[in-house]
């Protein structure tokens, strides 16, 4: 597929193959180990996580669900390196990143995470190819390249005539498909999906769902998705369900993984 | 990285137009007022030093001292302690010195054909046209042959000219004054009024030693003007004409000068102070509109920030750090800032010129003072998009991408 063509780039850097600050094996992106979060609203303190455990596998299609307030949103804020943990170990491809400078984080959230949200997150008035570029103007990548490679993930999801309609000349699926783009286009470890059907129709909804099965399944990436819906959350293989700050049951569909 | 800045801010300017042009107004009006002032400043103080330098460049004017009649002091200039030999031996003796000219005046009733007219008759030497930087229009100047010979000759003013032949050509025409006749051998250049409003063109000229013998009937010279070789030399030329002269009119030591010396350079840098001054109020005037336009851009970047949160949660979470967001921010106001400078420079010059023409006013634009805007405005820029960027570059991205 397009996407192994970019396997020459230097991009992949520590994320295949053995490296340093590993703890484990190779095949772990995510480990997380006794992780609490408590917030302060003035002098009540509100614990939204309190003690989470979970490990990812590389090319896991994951969907974590739970009401609102269940902490699922906390758990992705911090699995996307834009909050701190309280407490706990966050190890992201064997890296214990709770503790870096938020410099640091910048740098984890460009090359190791790509993100999708439910309200698409384009740049308005800015073409579909130049929003995927985005996140390759804060590592240094040049123009050439950069629109080579923006044009490579663009093509990945269908979108290729489309490069330069501005986010208000497409429609709701296609603004989702030029975010997923986007996250996909320096490589990341894994991709964070917040909600991602959520200002979508049924059908759309199902597009894009089916979008993200076949990343998984065809370009090995590790996707967690978090959604409040049941129907979305079938098209993982595995769901994590959060209640009161805690994983209440943690299952994976059998048949998927071997398929 | 630096690039990149520069076009995400020009492409964000160039999306609110109007609202960036609006911004950069304040700019664009702080540094044309600052020019366009500062140009009339400068144009003030060029047009006093060329007052100044219309009297005479480094110029001294030595007059004799007072004399007391019955108790009544005649002051400066009463004494008849000066002669031309004076003005000899200050030339002569004193390196500094470049000329030295003996001058008397009187006005007299000067006549010609069946015109006549009252006008101030001064008798000098050749070395006058050179210290009053004095071109002659027509003809020629007093020569020491004139001088030596007590000459009938006269040279005549701009308005002695107009007033007596009218458009008729002067040279070689007859003028009595007293009675006496007197051959027009030059016109003076037009040298147009003092800075107290006297005109100098109203004037006759003739040799000194006709002046004295033949219309004053006097042996002693009113004053003697003298140049000194530079500007700055004028004080040492005043302290040697000093020695000079009470060692010539035989002053014992401690016993009053029987003359005095005036320094036109003081009262050139007087004068030129006080234009200073003026550039320099005129321009912090306007220094103020250039501060109230930065204030302006501050407002526009503060807004700029609110509306454009969203934004900066997406560049965060796809891995801008903080000092990109504040480089963004900064290169952004800096950009409208420098455009605005750019564009102020432009109506600063423009304003300028169209001063002079219209009010007749003379300008100067300093090259200086231009790069000084253009540099002024950029640090501006910085300045008040400091506070902005640090507003954006410190948001939380959390809250940022949730921000509606």
């Amino acid at each position: 597929m397009a996407f192994d063509g970019t396997a020459g780039l230097h991009f992949s850097d520590s994320s295949s193959g053995p490296s340093r600050l590993r703890s484990d094996s190779g095949t772990e992106v995510i480990r997380i180990h006794d992780l609490h979060k408590v917030y302060k609203m003035g002098d009540i303190e509100v614990e939204a996580l309190c003690g989470i455990n979970v490990t990812i596998q590389r090319g896991e299609f994951v969907a974590v669900m739970g009401a609102s307030g269940s902490g699922k949103s906390t758990f992705m804020n911090i699995v996307g390196c834009l909050d701190r943990p309280t407490s706990g170990a966050y190890f992201l491809e064997g890296q214990d990143v709770s503790a870096l400078s938020s410099d640091e984080w910048a740098h984890i959230r460009n090359r190791k995470i790509g993100f999708v949200f439910q309200g698409f997150n384009l740049l308005s008035r800015t073409s579909a190819v130049e929003n995927v570029e985005l996140p390759m103007m804060y590592n240094g990548l040049h123009g050439k390249e950069r629109r080579e490679r923006a044009l490579e993930v663009l093509t990945l999801v269908g979108l290729e005539d489309r490069l330069h309609h501005m986010p208000n000349q497409l429609s709701g699926g296609q603004q989702q498909r030029v975010a997923i783009a986007r996250s996909l286009v320096n490589r990341p470890a894994l991709i964070l999906a917040d909600e991602p059907t959520g200002n979508l129709d049924t059908k759309t909804s199902a597009e894009i769902m089916e979008l993200f099965q076949n990343l998984n399944a065809k370009e090995g990436i590790t996707i967690v998705l978090v959604t409040h819906e049941t129907d979305i959350a079938k098209y993982a293989q595995r769901q994590i369900l959060f209640r009161d700050g805690l994983i209440i049951s943690d299952s994976k569909k059998e048949e998927k993984l071997q398929g | 990285m630096w690039i990149m800045a520069f076009r995400i801010a020009v492409r964000a300017l160039g999306r609110n137009k109007l609202r960036s042009f609006l911004t950069m107004m304040g700019i664009i009006i702080g540094v044309g007022a600052v020019i366009a002032m500062v140009a009339i400043g400068e144009g003030a103080k060029a047009l006093v030093r060329q007052q100044i330098a219309s009297l005479g460049t480094n110029l001294l004017v030595i007059l004799p001292g007072t004399v007391t009649v019955g108790g009544a002091r005649t002051g400066a200039g009463g004494r008849q302690s000066l002669v031309d030999s004076d003005a000899k031996a200050v030339m002569s003796e004193i390196p500094v010195v470049t000329a030295a000219s003996p001058v008397l005046r009187q006005v007299q009733q000067a006549i010609a054909g069946d015109q006549n007219w009252a006008t101030s008759v001064q008798g000098v030497a050749p070395e006058f046209q050179q210290i009053r930087n004095w071109q002659v229009q027509e003809g020629r100047f007093i020569s020491q042959a004139d001088v030596d010979s007590t000459a009938k000759v006269a040279l005549i003013g701009q308005t002695v000219a107009y007033n007596l032949f009218g458009d008729d050509d002067p040279l070689d025409n007859i003028i009595r004054i007293k009675k006496i006749p007197f051959r027009i051998i030059g016109v003076l250049g037009a040298k147009g009024q003092t800075g107290h409003g006297t005109d100098q063109d109203d004037v006759v000229m003739v040799p000194y030693t006709t002046m004295q013998k033949r219309i004053m009937g006097v042996t002693y010279v009113q004053q003697i003007i003298v140049s000194a070789v530079s500007a700055d030399k004028t004080q040492e030329a005043k302290d040697q004409i000093t020695l000079l002269l009470r060692q010539r009119h035989k002053i014992r030591p401690g016993a009053d000068d029987d003359f005095n010396i005036r320094n036109l350079s003081d009262i050139a840098e007087a004068a030129s102070n006080s234009a200073t001054v003026m550039a320099v109020l005129l321009g912090s005037i306007a220094s103020v509109s250039l501060l109230v336009g930065g204030i302006g851009i501050m407002n526009i970047m503060l807004v700029s920030v609110t509306e454009r949160t969203r934004e900066i949660g997406i560049r965060m979470a796809v891995g801008a750090r903080s000092r990109d967001i504040m480089l963004q921010f900064i290169v952004e106001a800096v950009v409208m800032a420098a455009i605005g400078g750019a564009l102020g420079i432009l109506v600063g010059i423009g304003s300028s010129n169209m001063i002079q023409r219209i009010m007749e006013w003379p300008v100067l634009v300093r090259p200086d003072i231009v790069i000084i805007a253009l540099l002024v405005s950029g640090g501006v820029g910085i300045f008040f998009g400091f506070y902005p960027a640090q507003k954006a570059a410190h948001l939380d991205p959390i809250d940022a991408l949730r921000y509606e």
